[in-house]
């Protein structure tokens, strides 16, 4: 059969995967001094606050203890620590791009690895929590997440507390497992953190990545995501709320490496009070091996007071016309008078009407984060959120009429 | 008592060659337990008129008054006026993704009466009224009428007549796009409703279809942002039969 056979001729090309030209493909090193200090001019730094890194981008010595370490298994998963030198550290593929993930990666004392036994089914998720001991010394931090073959899971890393942290995150799904990871930042707003996240998707596989950042002075992830076969899967979801002062940034890449491959990302934020900064950038590369492929992605900010700045960037770069489907949209917006003046004119206050409408915002997403052990915080968080600044939502009323 | 009182009411909208006038002095009683239909041709103001009654932020008023029994409406805000007793039905009701209609209807119902209903009638008054309206109880575990089709969302706005069942309901064109099923039961939710004691209904149409089924006690005939003639019932007949002809020319 023709499509048989034209899968593993794209199978073999995708073993020998071309350069590519593209500013989406920087070459990595694991050599700390192969990455010069970033002086903001960089295209991969320029929205970066980086006088508020901590020293995290130059030359900072970090130090264990910056978190206090708490697992939570689930039944059937193993969550172990190892030397720097082991060699599950890499199996990813990651390969620092910047100094910072390449200072974490050459600092570690160690690495936590969370792995799902092939065929096994887990109940319930493993949650690994961080808790911030304080900011004075920095840390970092390297953990991998193995889903072996045929295997069904749930992972969580959360953070809260106080601390200023770089790490890196892997993520190995094999062949024909599904494995949802959700990266939790509900920091406290002196934290500083900078992840560096890589997955690498198998055959037949299903990645579902959520990053939902509160808290933090300066929350900035990078998510990168490649496939090692045909027919993987990612979705890629994000939830951020950024308060006055705080500067929350996201960087997609989904690098398109095999055939009839699926990436779909929707990043939805809310930004509140002076200064509350969010950055989004949405990378995609589809080679010339990924035809039949699917990607779409999304970002929607809601700006609810003067004084926020949110930037959005979605970028596609495709080098095959054989594709399914490819798509992005991105929108910023304030709230809808027409919206507000529907929920209003049956009674509902107008900082009521507004907290109905962020709710609605977010529902959407949080209902497809699906993990049950999330869904009441994470309604209750973007609850918390809000009541924190309803003054200044219901002092935003631009109508005629006063407020109550 | 409900009596909504308008009184020389002129309004303006912003536009890029500056404030232009919409309503040219509008004068209006709407006395207990009575119905009155203002009937006008497109663009008349008459969904001017509704909009501005309940507040809306686009429009400014820079004359007149509106009191609904002897409160001053335009001193409040848009839901202070819908607290005082005031309804308005939509003619194109709004989108609200991801706020489900239970979940609406629960919030405002608690902001009119000052206290969350008592859960278990709540349901079943839910479910009634969405039934009433013809419309299925899973209705109430959408987003507020995303993806409603243009005859629900008028069915939708009547359910929430009935559940907050204002004082004074003003209705835009809610028999607009109904078939002539759709229309007998709106026209039944609007009886039910003004059946109801001390109840007001300013019905604003462009046809007089609806007036079969609802019967008003005074019919005013709406051109050029004022009310050009009013009479009684027998005003929407002459209307049926001539058109507003007679009264557009004489605005000219
Ligand atoms: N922003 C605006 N700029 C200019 N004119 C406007 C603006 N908004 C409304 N108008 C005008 O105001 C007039 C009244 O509009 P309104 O919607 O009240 O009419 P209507 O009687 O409800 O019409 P319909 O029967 O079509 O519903 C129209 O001529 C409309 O074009
Ligand atoms: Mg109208």
């Amino acid at each position: 059969m023709t499509v048989t056979e034209s899968t593993l001729d794209s199978i073999k090309d995708s073993l020998e995967l071309e350069k590519v030209e593209s500013h989406l493909h920087p070459e990595g090193s694991f050599l700390v001094e192969d990455h010069v200090v970033p002086t903001g001019r960089e295209e991969i730094w320029r929205f970066t606050p980086l006088g508020r890194l901590k020293g995290l981008h130059q030359d900072v010595a970090f130090a264990d203890g910056a978190c206090k370490v708490e697992v939570e298994a689930a039944d059937g998963v193993t969550v172990t620590t190892v030397a720097p030198d082991d060699a599950v550290r890499g199996s990813s593929g990651l390969v620092p791009t910047d100094r910072v993930s390449a200072r974490a990666w050459a600092s570690v004392s160690g690495a936590t690895v969370v792995r799902i036994p092939t065929d096994t089914v887990v109940e319930g998720a493993t949650i690994v929590r961080h808790h911030g001991t304080g900011t004075e010394t920095p840390g970092a931090g390297h953990a991998v997440i193995v889903a072996e073959k045929f295997s069904k899971s749930t992972v969580v890393l959360a953070f809260d507390g106080s601390a200023v942290v770089a790490d890196n995150i892997e993520i190995v799904v094999e062949d024909g497992a599904e494995l949802t990871v959700v990266s939790l930042q509900d920091w406290a707003d002196d934290a500083v953190h900078l992840s560096t996240q890589h997955a690498n998707v198998g055959r037949d596989a299903t990645l579902k990545h959520v990053s939902v950042s509160f808290g933090g002075d300066v929350v900035r992830h990078d998510l990168s995501a490649e496939y090692s076969g045909p027919g993987g899967s990612v979705e890629a979801l994000g939830l951020y709320f950024a308060d006055a002062g705080q500067h929350i940034e996201h960087r997609l890449f989904v690098d398109h490496t095999a055939p009839k491959t699926k990436s779909h990302v929707v990043y939805k934020g809310a930004l509140q009070g002076d200064g509350a900064h969010t950055v989004w950038i949405g990378n995609v590369l589809i080679r010339k091996v990924a035809e039949g492929i699917e990607t779409y992605e999304e970002n929607r900010n809601l700006v609810l007071t003067d004084g926020c700045q949110a930037d959005s960037v979605p970028n596609l770069e495709i080098e095959t016309g054989e594709i399914e489907g490819a798509g992005h949209a991105s929108a910023t917006g304030r709230f809808d008078d027409e919206q507000l003046f529907y929920l209003r004119s049956r009674g509902i206050p107008d900082a009521e009407a507004r907290r109905l409408v962020v709710h609605g915002f977010f529902y959407d997403l949080i209902r497809k984060i699906d993990v049950p052990e999330l869904e009441a915080k994470l309604t209750e968080t973007v609850e918390v959120e809000l009541s924190k600044n309803i003054s200044a939502l219901t002092g935003n009323t631009q109508n005629g009429a006063p407020t109550a | 008592m409900s009596t909504l009182e308008i009184k020389d009411l002129k309004v303006s909208v912003e536009t890029e060659d500056g404030p232009k006038e919409i309503l040219k002095g509008v004068t209006l009683t709407i006395g207990d337990n009575e119905t009155h239909a203002i009937m006008g041709p497109n663009g008349s103001g008459k969904s001017t008129l509704a909009y501005s009654i309940a507040g809306h932020p686009k429009y400014t008023i820079t004359g007149g008054s509106v009191t609904l029994d002897g409160e001053d409406l335009l001193g409040m805000t848009v839901d202070e006026r819908a607290r005082a007793g005031l309804f308005l039905a939509m003619q194109y009701p709004v989108e609200v993704p991801g706020v489900s209609v239970a979940n609406f209807l629960r919030t405002a119902k608690t902001a009119i009466d000052g206290e969350a209903p008592k859960l278990r009638h709540w349901v079943k008054d839910v479910n009634s009224a969405l039934e009433k309206m013809d419309l299925d109880p899973s209705f109430s575990q959408r987003s507020v009428n995303e993806g409603f089709s243009g005859g629900e969302k008028k069915r939708h706005e009547m359910a929430q007549l009935a559940l907050l069942d204002p004082k004074v309901a003003i209705l835009d064109e809610t028999d607009s796009g109904l078939d002539i099923d759709a229309l007998k039961i709106v026209s039944e939710g609007i009886n039910s409703f003004r059946g109801g004691e001390d109840k007001g209904v300013l019905l604003i149409t462009h046809y007089t279809r609806i007036l079969r089924y609802v019967k008003p006690d005074h019919v005013h005939v709406f051109v050029d942002g004022r009310v050009a003639e009013s009479g009684g019932p027998e005003l929407a007949e002459e209307l049926e039969a001539n058109g507003y002809d007679r009264f557009t020319k004489a605005a000219v």
